[in-house]
């Protein structure tokens, strides 16, 4: 540990800003800024506008089908809503989300004074903003924005118009962004731990995330070069998915969905880490099986990258790869089942509060698992063909993603916030946010199974009128649920603004290296390294 | 922020010396995946993939005690003008001997086309075990406006079919070759 120990002094000599300097002001502080924190922020913040962003495309959606028929929109601009809905949550809301954390909290979970790689730090970030700023202009485009889903299957995703190739860039430049974003985590979590940080005395946020940085080297290139296939097929005479030249179409299914499923582990790890984080603190208990849970965050990871073809079990794949993919999937319920476990036996006789962390944190166990339960149901192979494709697929994934990984996102807001800006949020909007999202989100995406199940095809614009009663019920749920996010707006507003001041431990049940630190956390902290016990780690 | 000092910095070169090697391959394998997934149909027969190659005309034993039946079907890919269709659309057989058929293709065009078919064999398992020794699909297609023509097929299916598969479905599409006279 003494090698450790000179590098951070060094660190700490070295720095050129002097430590106690204020940062530059103005928009050149921003663009140029290489600090953790102030990188953080601005991830979160494009987090937040995108969240938005798609979340009005959502609602273009939902006001669509409200009612049977077409009274809104044309079904190729409807299309494009979908489409795009997605590519803006995954890659602009929820993804970016979980960077910022990841660039606030991880330096300090770990004692370290910054990224790894702070210069680095900055580029990933300011290629969000031109990735975003490309793919959102392709709505403005002849042809319109892409439209053939996310998932951008051929040949129907190369029928796209003049949009196709921005698209494509946009993807290949949110891709390097992850990439270097996963590289700089590494990096800092295997370097610059502060002395007596050994692994298993990592928080559970760091776990999930250098777990999660892992996943995303090992996919997002595989994406990069599924989706070159698919320009050189459009633009250069290729036939990796053309059958006539010897491609295949359903081998980017393949390609893609290899991607596809380690991504969506990337999407809710880190929620894991953020809740396995939150529980202990309003249980006023430790974490129950620290070891179990990050042995089953790497069992999910790794599984995660053998069940791709539990996402196409009807394109005609032989029964050994069917039966495959289906117990390989199920497989996934053991970890997984570990970590509901976990968090239950850590509340179980705590001394619970119900701060709006702690109540996010628990409508994610419950909702969360609720979705763990219809992906079980569509696991099954022979179930799966009536399921495919249909409004049950839609609920399942919007149930780990909402209530999964946007919660996470929350309850993590609520739970630093009052460590970013120095100023305790206004809990009892906090508690009104929760309440109106929880019951939106439900009124939202449960009828949406009763929905799949009676057979509603996704991705239309209109559709028979026995679907019109739980359509309906739905999009009054998604207008609940959409409008109630302004309140979290106005939260963080008025708490970054003002209110009453926030110690350095806010929570009484909170432990960890950033509760050790003044609120709001100086621009820089541990310029000297903490040294870290067995004790002050599991307490 | 300047670099650590030499053990951190050591450190931190020696990650993303590893993390971007891992990149790189991932995108290698990426690719990779195209020739392995072919391998891989090939070998197992899996999505119905037949050979291309021209079968072994060999004897086999014909076993008549067993009757498959084989039916056939005929599709046009994109909105190409052509006329495409078997002209039985199944026959009965017995594995270990040669049957032809013929399927009819026309250009319904003023224009000359170059087309190629693409074979497909369900259940996919079945392909291993379905042998072409004649095919138009062995090569492209070329008419002339308006020509029309019958194409041969020459086939037996192997006894060693798993006995659980009675019907087998030879499916062709046909594709317009770009910049072809089309």
């Amino acid at each position: 540990m003494t090698a450790t120990t000179a590098g951070h002094d060094a660190v700490h000599d070295g720095h050129d800003h002097g430590h106690e300097h204020a940062p530059p002001r103005g928009l050149w502080r921003w663009l140029s800024t290489t600090n953790h924190k102030d990188i953080g922020t601005m991830y979160l913040v494009l987090s937040l506008t995108m969240f938005f962003i798609g979340g009005a495309m959502a609602l273009v959606i939902r006001a669509e089908l409200f009612r049977p028929g077409l009274q809104l929109v044309e079904p190729m601009f409807f299309n494009q809503m979908t489409t795009m809905h997605a590519l803006v949550m995954i890659f602009g809301a929820v993804m970016p989300a979980f960077v910022g954390l990841a660039n606030w909290l991880i330096p300090m979970m770990v004692g370290a004074p910054d990224m790894a790689l702070p210069r680095m730090n900055n580029w990933s970030f300011w290629i969000m903003p031109f990735a975003f700023a490309l793919l959102l202009s392709t709505l403005f485009m002849d042809g319109g924005g892409p439209a053939g889903g996310w998932t951008l299957y051929p040949p129907l995703s190369l029928q796209t118009g003049a949009a196709f190739p921005f698209v494509i860039l946009s993807i290949h430049m949110m891709g390097v962004s992850s990439v270097m974003g996963a590289i700089n985590i590494i990096a800092t979590i295997l370097n610059l731990r502060a002395p007596g940080m050994t692994l298993m005395r990592m928080p559970l946020f760091v776990w999930t995330w250098l777990i999660t940085a892992y996943l995303l080297i090992a996919v997002m290139p595989v994406l990069a070069g599924a989706v070159t296939m698919l320009l050189t097929d459009k633009y250069f005479g290729t036939s990796f998915f053309n059958a006539a030249g010897g491609g295949d179409p359903v081998m980017f299914q393949h390609i893609f969905w290899f991607f596809g499923h380690p991504e969506v582990y990337i999407m809710i790890l880190p929620a894991f880490g953020i809740v396995s984080q939150i529980i202990p603190t309003f249980a006023r208990k430790p974490l129950f099986g620290y070891a179990s849970m990050v042995y089953a965050t790497a069992s999910i990871a790794f599984l995660s990258f053998i069940v791709w073809g539990h996402h196409m079990f009807t394109v005609g794949m032989p029964l050994a790869g069917e039966l495959f993919f289906m117990y390989a999937t199920m497989l996934i319920a053991v970890p997984t089942g570990v970590k509901v476990f976990n968090w239950i036996s850590t509340m179980w006789r705590g001394s619970m509060t119900f701060e709006t962390p702690m109540l996010f944190a628990i409508a994610f166990v419950v909702l969360f698992t609720i979705g763990g339960f219809s992906g079980l149901m569509l696991a099954i192979a022979p179930a799966d063909f009536q399921y495919q494709d249909t409004y049950f697929v839609v609920a399942h994934f919007h149930y780990v993603l909402v209530p999964g990984a946007v919660f996470s996102i929350m309850a993590a807001a609520y739970y630093w916030l009052p460590k970013w800006t120095g100023h305790m949020y206004d809990e009892k909007l906090g508690r009104l946010h929760f309440w109106c999202s929880a019951i939106g989100v439900n009124i939202l995406f449960f009828p949406q199974h009763f929905l799949g199940l009676a057979g509603m095809p996704r991705r239309i614009p209109d559709y028979a009128l026995q679907f019109a009663e739980f359509n309906m019920i739905s999009s009054i749920g998604a207008f609940i649920f959409g409008f109630s996010q302004l309140i979290f707006l106005w939260v963080v507003i008025k708490c970054v603004r003002g209110g009453e001041p926030a110690p350095a431990k806010p929570w009484e049940g909170a432990h960890g290296l950033e509760w050790t630190v003044p609120s709001p956390a100086p621009h820089h902290t541990f310029q000297t390294p903490p040294q870290i016990t067995e004790a002050e780690a599991h307490s | 922020m300047s670099p650590p000092v030499p053990a951190a910095a050591a450190g931190v070169q020696r990650s993303i010396r590893r993390t971007l090697l891992v990149v790189v391959a991932m995108f290698g394998f990426g690719f990779a995946l195209v020739p392995l997934y072919d391998v891989l149909c090939q070998v197992t027969g899996l999505n119905g993939k037949t050979r291309a190659a021209v079968a072994d005309a060999a004897p086999m034993p014909v076993d008549e005690a067993r009757t498959v039946i084989v039916e056939f079907i005929a599709s046009v890919n994109d909105e190409a003008p052509w006329e495409f269709r078997p002209d039985v659309t199944r026959i009965e057989v017995h594995p270990g001997r040669f049957y032809t058929t013929h399927f009819y293709a026309r250009n319904r065009s003023e224009t000359p086309l170059a087309g190629q078919a693409v074979p497909s064999v369900a259940p996919g398992l079945a392909s291993l075990h379905f042998h072409k020794i004649e095919c138009f699909c062995f090569n492209q297609q070329r008419f002339a406006p308006g020509e029309g023509r019958e194409m041969p097929v020459t086939f037996r299916i192997d006894p060693q079919l798993p006995a659980e598969v009675g019907t087998v479905t030879l499916s062709y599409t046909f594709f317009r070759l770009p910049g072809q006279g089309g």
